[in-house]
């Protein structure tokens, strides 16, 4: 513990507005000299380990899910392992990984999939689950099989609930990302953790968290609007 | 695809794992190619289940479905199902697709190519008749009525030789349903498809069907037969009661005014010599001579004042009504004759011209008939002429 916390260095705060950072107030000044130092590398690293947990994350469930979509049976199971893996705080994952896959992305980004599994998993299920009966009935009636029912159907039609799930997902891993340099994987924790009680510090890093947390919601909610044309023929 | 097949059921069951009582039991029936065959019963008679067997949306237990003396069971299902027109009562379009594509689904598992599959989309939409402008919308931008409209087409596209139909119009409200069933009727007095129908309701069957299949619980067949042979004679009391107590009256309605022997009627005119009126009236079943006017429509009843001078003279002892058109169905005309209470009324054709005469005689008469010489399904509301 005491190695880890030990990372968490005080960075010295040079740069542009001497007075106000002096005040510890809000430094426009401050932020902009420091911004290209400080915050592009830890926002992207950041960016990457969202992206690719929210990714992977959503490759296990899907296969999970359709999985499942085939032998009901599996619902159960899977809902309860999954489970586990949500309710299992990242911090405590982190630590537990530490010896096995050690410092590094790879520790994080475990942690973060095995956190948002049974988000994605569940909207799957949920999406799929609320294709009409009669829709299905009448895929099979004209001769698609099992495979084109999903692909051409029921996929689509699960895509607003599936949408809505990685929207969840994407936001919460976000801000659980901000742990993340905790297993030694950096991001923009870091960065708030590294001069905590200094306010501009704490307002750019934390501020971009946001930020991005709220660009992947508004890019996913773009996509699904994009993709589901026939929810928006409804008001029209 | 070809025009009609030939669709046989040969002592079919079905029984589910775990229910004593089979859903379909020995069930065996032919229905000539094109024509329309309705499996009619009360709910759980495994009527639906009779017709999912056709394209193995329901395996069957014991027997065989032969299309055009070929198993189905010899066929992959799917491919099967490509082959037939599958359309039902929640009609099931794909909420996520454009009409067109709708239509256009067995079309792309056929690997039809693109212009193809549009020309065909065109050519259902008219023959549904819906505006070539529905094209482009989603299922929910459209009226019940509509949504029907395109589950047909959609059943449809390949042109397939066998239809099965499950109470295609039951979520339609009765206004519009008996709209599309005439339409329905129409469009197949056209493509002459072999189609399985079910439905609950009665009436409906009588309607529609060229053949009714009377099924009752524990999947048996009750009675198989042409609605006039139904109506007429039932066997046994459960299609006696379920073909109702009205039966006659049902009968009367699979019959229009131009499919009975109607009387000769006794047409005057206003200065036509009186010897010549008596002698019409004598020839005829009727007492009074009927006046009609320079074109032959009817103007009335002429009354005994009108005929004691040399010449007929325009003194009417009452009005033509109920005038009834070749094209009524008896049921309707023989209401006609109630509420006017009148015994008989002159019938028109299309120009208004009298063509003879309606009586209760004749309606009674009507209800004897040969149930053979009383057409059904599309023949009935669309003869072939």
């Amino acid at each position: 513990m005491i190695d880890l916390l030990a990372q968490v260095q005080l960075h010295n705060r040079s740069g542009g507005g001497a007075s106000c950072v002096a005040d510890n107030g809000f430094c426009p000044g401050w932020i902009v000299d420091n911004f290209t130092d400080r915050y592009v590398d830890p926002f992207f690293q950041h960016v990457y380990l969202t992206v690719v947990s929210v990714a992977i994350g959503f490759a296990i469930a899907f296969a999970l899910a359709l999985l499942a979509h085939r032998r009901r049976w599996l619902i159960g199971p899977i809902t309860q392992v999954t489970g586990i893996l949500y309710t299992l705080p990242s911090l405590a994952v982190f630590f537990l990984l530490l010896p096995i896959t050690g410092r590094g992305n790879t520790t994080a980004i475990i942690a973060l999939v095995a956190y948002s599994l049974l988000i994605i998993f569940r909207n799957l299920m949920t999406g799929l689950d609320n294709v009409p009966e009669e829709a299905k009935d009448a895929g099979r009636g004209m001769g698609l099989t099992d495979r084109q029912l999903l692909w051409r159907v029921e996929l689509p039609l699960a895509l607003p609930e599936i949408m809505a799930g990685l929207r969840i997902a994407s936001t919460t891993v976000v801000g659980l990302a901000t742990l993340a340099f905790f297993a030694g994987a950096g991001g923009l924790g870091e960065q708030i953790f590294a001069d905590i009680n200094f306010k501009s510090n704490v307002v750019t890093a934390g501020g971009l968290a946001v930020l991005l947390a709220a660009a992947l919601d508004g890019l996913f909610l773009l996509t699904q609007w994009l993709a589901t044309p026939w929810m928006r023929a409804r008001s029209a | 695809m070809s025009d009609a097949a030939t669709l046989e059921f040969r002592s079919v069951t079905k029984r589910y794992p775990g229910q004593r009582e089979p859903a379909v039991e020995g069930l065996s029936l032919t229905v000539p190619a094109g024509e329309i065959c309705v499996l009619v019963g009360p709910s759980g008679c495994g009527k639906t289940t009779a017709m999912r067997m056709v394209n193995r949306m329901t395996e069957i237990t014991e027997g065989d479905i032969l299309l055009d003396g070929k198993s189905v069971r010899e066929r992959r299902p799917a491919e099967l199902r490509r082959d037939i027109g599958y359309a039902i009562q929640q009609i099931g379009l794909f909420p996520h697709m454009s009409v067109a594509d709708n239509i256009a689904t067995v079309p792309r598992l056929l690997g039809w190519d693109k212009a193809r599959i549009g020309r065909r989309v065109g050519e259902l939409l008219e023959l549904v008749s819906l505006d070539p402008e529905t094209r482009d919308r989603y299922p929910a931008q459209l009226s019940g009525g509509q949504r029907q409209r395109v589950g047909v087409a959609r059943a449809l596209a390949v042109d397939p030789p066998l239809m099965l139909m499950d109470e295609p119009f039951g979520a339609i409200d009765p206004i519009n349903r008996e709209r599309l069933q005439n339409e329905f009727l129409r469009l197949q007095s056209e493509i002459r498809k072999t189609i399985v129908f079910v439905t609950h309701d009665i009436d409906e069957a009588i309607k529609m069907g060229d053949r009714i299949a009377v099924m009752r619980q524990g999947g048996k067949l009750a009675q198989y037969a042409t609605p006039a042979e139904l109506l007429m004679f039932p066997e046994g009391r459960f299609v006696e009661d379920f073909v109702g107590a009205d039966r006659a009256l049902k009968r009367l309605a699979l019959q229009r005014v131009r499919d009975v022997d109607l009387w000769k009627a006794p047409l005057v005119r206003v200065g036509e010599p009186v010897r010549d009126a008596r002698g019409k009236v004598s020839d005829s079943d009727l007492e009074y001579p009927l006046l009609v006017d320079g074109d032959g429509r009817p103007v009335g009843w002429l009354s005994e004042k009108g005929l004691r001078g040399e010449r007929v003279e325009r003194e009417l002892r009452s009005g033509p009504e109920p005038i009834v058109d070749l094209d009524d169905v008896l049921r309707d005309a023989l209401s006609d004759l109630l509420q006017n209470e009148t015994q008989y009324g002159p019938v028109v054709n299309a120009r208004g011209e009298v063509t003879g005469v309606l009586s209760i005689e004749v309606l009674g008469h009507a209800l004897r008939a040969d149930p053979e010489s009383v057409p059904s399904g599309a023949d009935a509301l669309f003869p072939a002429t």
